[in-house]
């Protein structure tokens, strides 16, 4: 089982919403579509789903060309970001709808629908109405109206996007599991790098309608390809200097750091790019050095702290463990883990792989 | 705590209470003070009692009037309501056509209501008018003013062409509304037109046609202008509904007694219809 999308193009009047796209998506994975609002998951989604046809390029589902195929002959499902359930019918006609309209006989429906419910914890709900769910239930039956039908193809459109945090986090944790043992391929749309992280599987990076990278999400986080990709997958930002290197000694372009450098590239200016959390009020790591900032703004965001600073030109973010309490205009030591760093060159290519 | 008193508060409560009572209590207790007396003219009145209000209740009368009321109240909420609907549902949805639509839908809203009657009066004339001329042109003995059916067949389509816009826009607002991952999500499980029809988009309308239901159920149950410029409430008291009746009661035969019982009772069910109604959409709302 595969789904592969062949050089596919989404064009809206003048405007392109899809740039030619190629990727195959494996039998039992789940496949993250990394990317910020409007970038262009929704319209892929919908491609892959074949609720949209793409304008050129084919869609191809286990070696057959299904490009333009109804949506209803596929085998798939979808869940939202807002939670799309039936107004009038239960949780448990919800969940059934599916099996009903596809002709299921009723004993096997309640086994499923029995199945299912259990999972997403919903046998207790069975007899209620949507709107008598809070947001976080509603979701769960509108994930068990897709799981129910065994289908050959899970679209989740930011399911979790609209559930405050902690039922968010809940439910991140359980998605991984519902789908380990099914056959079949999940793609799962969002706008956060955390959630790509959390739950696994592949990612593939998207910037103004065209996929940036694919792989396994750890390699796509670790290495990324270039720039932009790296830019997609870092939350909060990355931080962003211009570098010179000389021998084993780099400096930032305005003299004001210095560090040894063992990365294999030839001399010359290139571009760093350092996560947040490789920059820390305290030393982590065997090689770091420090740099100077002015502190903007310092935010606590659960047991971590974020720092914004200033230094020179640069305009970063730091994230560290723990509550460090900075005051604004204040003047402190940071230090960055050096063998964290990204090493990109002029066409803003990652040059120092593994 | 200390609170001071000042009742000085109560001037600012002050223009309410005179505008409600001007605009509700003192023209209604004009009405309830007839309803219960004879009057003899020159400000001379004699206590009567409830004698008006039984005279009403029991007369034939208006049985009659409150028959053909409810008949015609029915008869158009049954045409408006799946019509309106089905107009809602077939208008586009974006494009040049939605502005066209929804100005041409506006149109008949925004004629005087005696326009409107006047309007039909002409158009349904049997000897000069479009309507009356091209039925009578293709075999139907067509003449609202001699005969009951025909009077009523008229009054129906003038009321169905003034007001079934208004059940159309309310719908196409709520038609609207729904976010389009719904038809997505019906159109991955296979649902049919049909289906999803009743089970997305009516439930989804539901708050808005409770609305256009109970709207024209209060518009057309206190329907006076069009018919009366229509028909005059005739032929004979063919289409006489309960203010045609209630105007000939007061003003023709200058019975004010029995027209100010009348006028209450009427209000009365108007009130009483729209408060069940009420009761009945909060329990839906509340249990939601």
């Amino acid at each position: 089982m595969s789904l592969e999308l062949k050089n596919v193009e989404k064009k809206v009047g003048i405007e392109t919403h899809i740039y030619p796209t190629n990727i195959k998506l494996e039998k039992n994975t789940i496949n993250i579509l990394l990317g910020s609002t409007l970038a262009g998951k929704t319209t892929l989604m919908q491609i892959m789903a074949g609720l949209d046809k793409p304008t050129n390029g084919e869609i191809w589902f286990n070696g057959e060309n299904v490009t333009g195929k109804q949506v209803q002959k596929r085998n798939v499902s979808m869940v939202y970001q807002q939670f799309i359930n039936y107004p009038s019918f239960t949780v448990f006609e919800n969940i059934a709808s599916p099996l009903k309209i596809t002709g299921v006989n009723s004993d096997e429906i309640k086994e499923r629908v029995g199945k299912v419910a259990e999972l997403l914890k919903l046998s207790s709900m069975l007899d209620k109405k949507p709107d008598e769910l809070s947001g976080g239930q509603q979701q769960r039956t509108a994930l068990a109206r897709a799981l129910v039908k065994d289908s050959d193809l899970i679209l989740l459109d930011e399911p979790l996007a609209n559930l405050d945090f902690k039922l968010r986090e809940e439910l991140r944790e359980e998605l991984p599991k519902l789908f380990e043992d099914r056959e079949c391929i999940v793609v799962y749309a969002t706008t956060e790098p955390s959630d790509a992280l959390m739950i696994g599987g592949n990612t593939a990076t998207i910037l103004e309608g065209k996929i940036i990278q694919y792989g396994k999400t750890l390699d796509v986080y670790n290495k990324p390809e270039n720039l932009i990709s790296a830019k997609v997958f870092s939350d909060p930002p990355m931080n962003i200097a211009e570098i010179s290197k000389s021998g084993d000694t780099c400096k930032l372009a305005d003299n004001s750091v210095q560090w040894k450098s063992n990365v294999k590239i030839k001399d010359g200016n290139y571009k760093i790019g350092i996560r947040p959390h490789n920059i820390t009020t305290y030393k982590e790591g065997s090689n770091t050095v420090e740099i100077n900032g002015k502190v903007l703004i310092s935010e606590l965001s659960g047991s971590e702290s974020l720092i914004h600073f200033t230094n020179g030109n640069l305009n970063w973010v730091s994230l560290s463990n723990g509550i460090q309490q900075k005051n604004i205009g204040e003047n402190t030591k940071l230090f960055m883990n050096v063998d964290e760093f990204l090493y990109f060159d002029e066409n803003n290519r990652l040059v120092n792989h593994g | 705590m200390n609170k001071t008193i000042n009742q000085k508060a109560w001037f600012f409560v002050v223009p309410v209470f005179v505008l409600v009572a001007f605009n509700a209590a003192i023209p209604l207790m004009t009405v309830v003070n007839y309803s219960f007396q004879e009057t003899f003219g020159n400000n001379v009145f004699a206590w009567e009692g409830t004698r008006w209000f039984k005279q009403i209740l029991l007369s034939e009368r208006f049985h009659d009037a409150l028959g053909r009321q409810i008949a015609f109240t029915f008869i158009i909420l049954l045409i408006q309501i799946p019509l309106g609907i089905g107009i809602a549902l077939t208008m586009p949805k974006k494009g040049w056509g939605v502005p066209v639509c929804l100005i041409l839908m506006s149109m008949p809203l925004l004629i005087p209501w005696n326009v409107v009657g006047a309007m039909w009066n002409i158009f349904a004339l049997p000897d000069i008018g479009f309507l009356g001329y091209s039925l009578n042109a293709i075999g139907f003995d067509f003449n609202f003013t001699q005969q009951p059916g025909d009077a009523w067949f008229t009054t129906i389509l003038m009321d169905v062409w003034h007001w079934t816009s208004l059940v159309v826009l309310l719908s196409y607002a709520g038609l609207n509304s729904i976010q389009p991952a719904y038809y997505q999500a019906a159109e991955i499980d296979g649902a049919s037109r049909w289906a999803t029809f009743r089970y997305i988009e009516l439930p989804k309308m539901k708050k808005v046609l409770t609305l256009a239901i109970l709207l024209r159920f209060m518009d057309s149950f206190m329907i006076y202008t069009e018919p009366f410029v229509l028909t005059g409430g005739g032929p004979g008291n063919a289409t006489a509904f309960l203010s045609i009746d209630l105007v000939k009661m007061a003003l023709g035969q200058f019975d004010l007694g029995p027209a100010a019982a009348m006028s209450l009772i009427y209000f009365f069910i108007v009130l009483l219809v729209c408060w069940v109604f009420y009761s009945l959409m909060m329990k839906n709302e509340v249990r939601s």
